[in-house]
């Protein structure tokens, strides 16, 4: 029996560190390699032994896929590469494939240079890892061998994030990385066609969500930002590097453009400016505003934000900084924190969530005096304001992606147990069809039933659409022919044809089938008389009456008889080949039902 | 019929005989009655039956043909519906945009019939039904569909209000637990009087638990359908849905006041032109809504965008928005001056826009006053600078809403007064006339509820032209004086009186037609017997020319012009023609000439029967009646016999009442820019091209897309006319228009800067207007006529713009 299994080594029932191995038509693919952000120990990597022991895991995997370019989705990529060992081809798409090597050595620096861990991957094994890659575009049809291909779909979220269709033969399975269904100001809403998969693996962080509009954000933070500069106040956004940083940015510049306004934007520099230097390049990757207007002006190309000096943080005048990283536990946001913490004029704005025990946390939860390093009381007079700017799909994207696929049945990942329960049910009860949710390590195993193509030769559809009427999907049609299977592959020939290839002498098969008719008449009337009956019944067949006494329908021969014991019952002799079976039994079903009473 | 190839192989044969089916079908109906009623069920039962074709092609052919019939008056069945609604599903996205337009038409049919819901039984309205799938089609993947759906969606009127105002309602809840959305919670804040302290963290926190099995969260119908369609990736997308909202809302006002939220979010949007639809469409539902200060706040801040258009749409906006509070006209009399200091260019519609504000909100303003003015009880403050446009703009607000207040004035200061008496001179538009203590009313204080009839300056006018239509049997000498002092007035009373300024100018042409048409009939020149063949006649050919050009500023000028009108003013027209006939008589020598003049002319009488006819009657004893009277005679006289029979019924025709239409306006324009102030010549190189941006405002002129021209004249006498693109225009309100349009100017090199002119046109034809009838042998004119122009109207003044092409370098 074909199936599909699907193993979730990291994601199941969970988020982080997503890799999901898929083995489709006797082919293994590997979802993702992330890493976990709450593990610092062997635990932040999927445990990969789970493939194979020892030995290369080249030669037990066709192929990777990284979705985007988030940590949690590529981040165990080098690991996984170069110090475990794989040499095959890893796909993502362009942007991801330019922008996840800055993020990886980014995270081995905090790791190695900042923590001090050892064994740690090196710059090198990044780059190793990065020869493997092989960039798709969306919608290409990427031929990983003969029979294994893989698509790439828009799914908004990030920068070159994309939904992988995975296919072998007619069996496919979608898995969709992270993805929006709601556009933002930079990135358009993900899309699929109707592909009608397997299985679809989708993320579900949001699974008991259901959002409100963007806009209502958006307005709160513009007005929020505007009313602060307006009465002379700083504006600390503490941002991470890459996705919504991008998103603000754009946000406060149209905004700026908008009402004319003067005061200066900064952005911290380091790692960004690479990266806006990508978004810039990947424009076909934005939405409908940026694609449209970037030939009169990049959208990226910042005309009210600047590179920021730590100079800057002393002068006076309202002025909106954009600071690394996000959750304010360290670095440059922090110190602007320190800075501005005092005067009531100003304000941070918080664009996303805080781990426990972060100054970002702190603040949020309506400290007011914290304590810093060295017995400093730093008192915050500063506003405090929180806006979730999250581009995961809510429930309801989620449904709508899974209504616009039609998938034979869902996976969850990427997503907390408890509430996956709940989509689950949801998905089960509104679609009819199955939903799985394995934990790490747990294997769903899904039946196909793959349809088998079979070829059949032009000769012999040509004869049979002479014989009758067009195909009618509502009607079966029988056909005859020989199926050869040769070298896995399938056709249908005429029977003349499989004989001549196969070099074999046809043999002639006739069924013959006696009926017992009483009748008291000649042997020479009776024959008369089922011909006439026959001739009334078939009308559609040629019958006839041969002048040696015999009748035939079509090329079934009937001859009568007369019995050698009883003179008042004839028998009947019918006989036909093989091949008129169908019409051979029904002739002597016919005839068994007996002749009508002729009026004699 | 064609079914035979219905079941061609080709999907082509296939498309094309359902396309036949969808033109020809209903036909059989209308011309044999009840026999044929069958034939035509069946044709809706052929075409459906392609409904399941295998082919994607020939399903939208057949949804396409299906649509057809319907369109030419077919009744479709309500057994389609159920077919239709399979067809939503459908691979392909031009049958689901198809299929989503039938559901549509069914629904306007059978709006009120019931439909049952599948897996319970329950029954719906068919148009709840039928909005309810059209709304799931909102989150569609594919934008095509997207659009249709939204665009559909307006257009549903009957459905029933809690399927409308799900569409906004998205049921939001996290972590399965209810939560209520920004607008609510600012609603709340609102009602409960306090105002933002600040968002807290959670401060958005949900609320209560959700019973995981009522939960939801495909089928919900309507739900949030347009809160999908608000925040679409594409832009066409969301402004459909914004007009989607717009119609809805006007039949609807409890939406309208529900859907204010969303229109106030989408002033944000990324898309100007997403942002100018919704202001707009915010304009249209004004009237069924009230704002609250924090919508108005939103509102507000967006008179800091830097785009012009969207600035003035809000003025606009804000002239007929309801506000709720005293402090709500105080912010957006702060927000306004803002806006005013940073654009001073927005001063003429700032002032408009307070002008509305203030007499539509007399009671918020009133406690405003002192503060606005800033009195003070005691003390004399020093009295502010009366050529600041910020203070001319809190006083507009301030005596307009004073015109329904009469406390407010107790609380004015006597430089108030006298800055009112200043202002109501000079800005006479936005400063209405007050009932002022100790004063005498100013021009009697004309309220609104006096009807035009009754209105003293209505009467004058009537009286006036009464006057002259009764002089018949005066003398010429006083009957032209009588003309030229009536002429004097009605001019006067146009620049008086703004609301009659129309009928005012609009007569006073036509007096001075018959003016020009007196005094050349009474020169000399006819006194003489014989034709004088003498150059002599300037001043009657002149008038002739004038006559000309001034009825046909009659005809195409002016906006409310009837049919019975026009009949006069072709007649003075025709009057003008028989002028110039005699008198190219008297001066030119020979009968050659003659004979083509001649034949013209009875052609212009005959032409004009023909297309007033109906209107003859009213033209008793006139010039052409007496004319037609004489038509067979004319026909077979000798050209010096017809221009002596012309000349004796032109001096005997009696002067025409010219009926007075009840809506009329001068179609004007106003150029705002070039501004022609200029010192600096604008240089560019001779040869290439320079662009002049040209924004000007028309009022009163209809269809401008093909009928405003701008014209430049070079020094040297050449003058260009350019044809602005239709998208150059734009509606910012009810009779006017706004060209905003780029003018490219070239020209050979010139020693020193010079001044060309810029001026707009209203091109005209007088054929077009006159119906199409059999009478126009051959075909050669009736194409033609249509878009060629017959002549042009000047109608704003020119101006001046200086520049300078240099020559090019080598």
């Amino acid at each position: 029996m074909p199936e599909i299994r699907v193993t979730p080594l990291g994601a199941g029932q969970d988020v982080g560190r997503s890799c999901i191995l898929v083995s489709i038509g006797g082919k293994n693919v590997m979802l993702d390699c992330g890493m976990h952000m709450g593990f610092n120990d062997d635990r932040r990597f999927p445990d990969f032994s789970y493939i194979t022991r020892n030995g290369r895991l080249t030669d037990f995997l066709d192929c990777v896929i990284i979705s985007h370019f988030h940590l949690d989705h590529c981040g165990a990529l080098p690991y996984f590469s170069e110090m475990v060992g794989y040499d095959g081809p890893i796909y993502m798409t362009h942007p991801t494939q330019a922008i996840c090597p800055i993020l990886l050595e980014d995270y081995r620096k905090i790791a190695v240079d900042k923590k001090g861990e050892a064994n740690f991957f090196t710059s090198q094994m990044i780059k190793d890892c990065m020869k493997k890659v092989v960039a798709v575009h969306l919608h290409q049809t990427v031929q990983v061998d003969d029979e294994l291909e893989i698509k790439a779909y828009y799914a908004g979220h990030v920068l070159g994030a994309a939904m992988f269709q995975i296919k072998v033969g007619s069996e496919s399975v979608v898995y969709t990385g992270d993805y929006n269904m709601t556009p933002d100001r930079h990135l358009g809403a993900a899309w699929i066609d109707k592909c009608r998969p397997n299985l679809l693996i989708t993320e579900s962080t949001y699974a008991t969500t259901i959002r409100d509009s963007k806009r209502c954000r958006e307005r709160d933070f513009l007005k929020k930002v505007h009313e602060a500069v307006e009465r002379g106040g700083k504006v600390l956004i503490p941002v991470f590097a890459l996705g919504r940083a991008q998103e603000l940015c754009i946000l406060l510049e149209t905004f700026w453009e908008r009402m004319n306004l003067k005061a200066p934007i900064y952005f911290s520099t380091g790692l960004t400016e690479k990266a806006n230097h990508y978004y810039k390049l990947f424009i076909t990757w934005t939405n409908q505003k940026i694609r449209k207007t970037f030939v009169q002006r990049n959208m990226f190309e910042f005309k009210h934000i600047k590179a920021f000096d730590r100079a800057f943080a002393d002068n006076p005048g309202p002025m909106v900084v954009f600071a690394t990283p996000g959750m304010l536990h360290a670095g440059q946001s922090l110190q602007i924190f320190r800075k501005w913490a005092g005067n009531e004029k100003n304000m941070v704005i918080m664009p996303g969530y805080c781990v426990q025990g972060t100054v970002g946390h702190k603040i949020l939860s309506g400290q007011r005096k914290l304590e810093m390093e060295g017995r400093q009381v730093l008192e915050v007079k500063m506003q405090v304001e929180y806006m979730s700017f999250s581009a995961h799909a809510d429930a309801k994207g989620i449904m709508q992606l899974v209504g616009q696929a039609e998938p034979e049945s869902v996976l969850l990942v990427h997503g907390e147990a408890k509430k996956m329960e709940f989509l689950k049910q949801k998905i089960e009860q509104e679609f009819r069809v199955s939903c799985y949710m394995p934990a790490n390590g747990e294997t769903v195993t899904l039946p196909t039933s793959p349809s088998i193509p079979v070829g059949i030769s032009l000769g012999l559809l040509k004869r049979e659409m002479a014989q009758g009427l067009l195909p009618d999907a509502k009607k079966p049609r029988l056909l005859h022919g020989t199926l050869i299977m040769k070298d896995s592959n399938f056709r249908l020939v005429s029977s003349e044809q499989a004989l001549k290839e196969l070099g074999l002498a046809e043999h002639q098969l006739r069924f013959t089938c006696r009926v017992h008719l009483h009748d008291p008449r000649k042997e020479q009337e009776t024959a008369v008389r089922v011909y006439s009956h026959l001739k009334s019944v078939l009308k559609e067949h040629c019958v006839q009456h041969l002048p040696d006494g015999s009748v035939t329908v079509e090329s079934i021969l009937i001859q009568a008889a007369a019995h050698s014991e009883d003179p008042g019952t004839k028998v009947l002799l019918v006989s036909w080949t093989y091949q008129d079976e169908e019409l051979g039994s029904h002739l002597t079903s016919l005839l068994k039902k007996g002749l009508p009473q002729a009026a004699s | 019929m064609n079914c035979m190839h219905l079941t061609d192989t080709s999907h082509g044969v296939r498309n094309k005989c359902l396309q036949l089916l969808g033109n020809l079908g209903s036909l059989e109906k209308s011309v044999t009655k009840d026999g044929e009623g069958l034939a035509v069920r069946d044709v809706q039962k052929i075409i459906g039956d392609y409904f399941s074709d295998q082919d994607p092609r020939v399903r939208t052919a057949a949804i396409k043909a299906m649509l057809q019939l319907h369109e030419r008056g077919l009744k479709l069945h309500q057994t389609i519906y159920n077919q239709a609604c399979k067809l939503l599903s459908d691979d392909y996205e031009q049958v689901r945009s198809a299929a989503v337009q039938l559901i549509w038409v069914v629904s306007q049919l059978y709006p009120e019939s019931i439909v049952p819901i599948p897996s319970s039984n329950e029954e719906i309205r068919l148009v709840d039904d039928a909005f309810g799938k059209i709304c799931h089609m909102v989150s569609d993947g594919s934008w095509v569909v997207r659009v249709q759906a939204a665009k559909l969606l307006g257009s549903m009127e009957q459905v029933s209000s809690h399927f409308l105002e799900q569409t906004l309602d998205k049921k939001l809840m996290s972590d399965l637990r209810r939560k209520r959305t920004a607008h609510e919670r600012a609603k709340e804040l609102y009602s409960s009087g306090e105002f933002s302290s600040g968002r807290k963290w959670g401060d958005d926190a949900p609320k209560e638990e959700i019973d995981t099995g009522a939960v939801n969260l495909i089928e919900s119908g309507a739900c949030g359908a347009f809160v999908h369609g608000l925040e679409d990736e594409m832009y066409e997308v969301r402004i459909a849905a914004v007009e989607a909202l717009c119609m809805l809302a006007q039949s609807s006002p409890s939406f309208a006041e529900k859907c204010l939220d969303f229109l106030v979010d989408m002033f944000n949007d990324e898309i100007e032109e997403v942002r100018l639809q919704s202001i707009h469409t915010m304009r249209k539902i004004s009237n069924n809504i009230t704002l609250r200060e924090d919508q108005l706040d939103t509102v507000l801040a967006v008179l800091e965008d830097s785009s012009r258009d969207i600035r003035e749409a809000l003025h606009e906006l804000l002239c007929c928005t309801n506000v709720s509070t005293k402090e709500g006209i105080h912010l957006a009399l702060v927000e306004l001056l803002k806006n005013l200091t940073k654009y001073p260019t927005d001063r003429d519609s700032i002032w408009k826009c307070l002008k509305f504000l203030g007499s539509r909100h007399p009671t918020l303003v009133l406690p405003l006053v002192p503060e606005l003015l800033s009195t003070h009880p005691f003390f004399d403050t020093a009295e502010p600078d009366m050529d600041d446009p910020a203070y001319i703009a809190v006083l507009v607000l301030i005596f307009n809403a004073a015109k329904t207040c009469p406390t407010m004035p107790a609380l004015f200061s006597d430089h108030t007064f006298r800055h009112y008496a200043y202002l109501r001179d000079s800005l006479s538009h936005l400063v209405p006339a007050l009932r002022l203590p100790g004063r005498k009313l100013v021009s009697s204080a004309v309220s609104a509820n006096i009807t035009p009839h009754e209105d003293p300056s209505h009467q004058f006018l009537q009286q006036s032209l009464e006057r002259v239509y009764s002089l018949q049997h005066l003398d010429p000498q006083g009957t032209q004086e009588l003309l030229e002092l009536t002429i004097r007035d009605l001019q006067r009373l146009g620049e008086l009186q703004s609301e009659l300024a129309g009928v005012a100018d609009f007569s006073a042409t036509y007096l001075r037609c018959q003016l020009l048409l007196i005094k050349a009939l009474q020169e000399k020149l006819w006194n003489v017997a014989a034709p004088l063949y003498l150059k002599q006649s300037d001043l009657a050919s002149a008038a002739a020319k004038q006559i000309m050009e001034e009825t046909y500023k009659m005809e195409f000028m002016y906006s409310g012009v009837e049919n019975k009108q026009v009949v006069i003013i072709h007649h003075m027209r025709l009057q003008a023609k028989a002028l110039q006939l005699i008198v190219t008589a008297r001066t030119t020598r020979g009968v050659d000439p003659l004979f083509g003049m001649c034949e013209k002319f009875l052609q212009e009488v005959d032409f004009f029967q023909r297309c007033f006819i109906a209107d003859l009657p009213h033209l008793q004893d006139s010039f052409v009646d007496k004319l037609l009277d004489l038509m067979p005679r004319l026909m077979t006289s000798k050209p010096v016999e017809v221009v002596k029979i012309v000349q004796t019924m032109l001096r005997q025709s009696t002067f025409l009442h010219l009926p007075l239409p009840e809506q009329i306006h001068k179609a004007s324009a106003t150029i705002i820019e070039p501004a022609g102030e200029s010192d600096n010549p604008l240089r560019f190189t001779s040869g290439l091209v320079v662009a002049l941006d040209v924004d000007a405002t028309l009022e009163h002129v209809q269809d401008p897309q093909s009928i405003v021209k701008v014209q430049v004249l070079y020094p040297d006498g050449q003058a260009q006319m350019i044809h602005p693109k239709p998208a150059d225009f734009r509606n910012p309100g009810p009779g006017r228009h706004r060209l905003i349009t780029q003018v490219y100017l070239s020209h050979t090199a010139w020693t020193e800067p010079c001044q060309v002119e810029v001026r707009l046109l209203l091109a005209y034809n007088s054929n077009s207007r006159i119906p199409k009838s059999p009478w126009i042998e051959g075909g050669e004119v009736s194409s033609q006529v249509e878009t060629s122009i017959e002549g042009t109207i000047p109608f704003s003044k020119s101006v001046k713009v200086y520049i300078m092409p240099k020559p090019a370098r080598r």
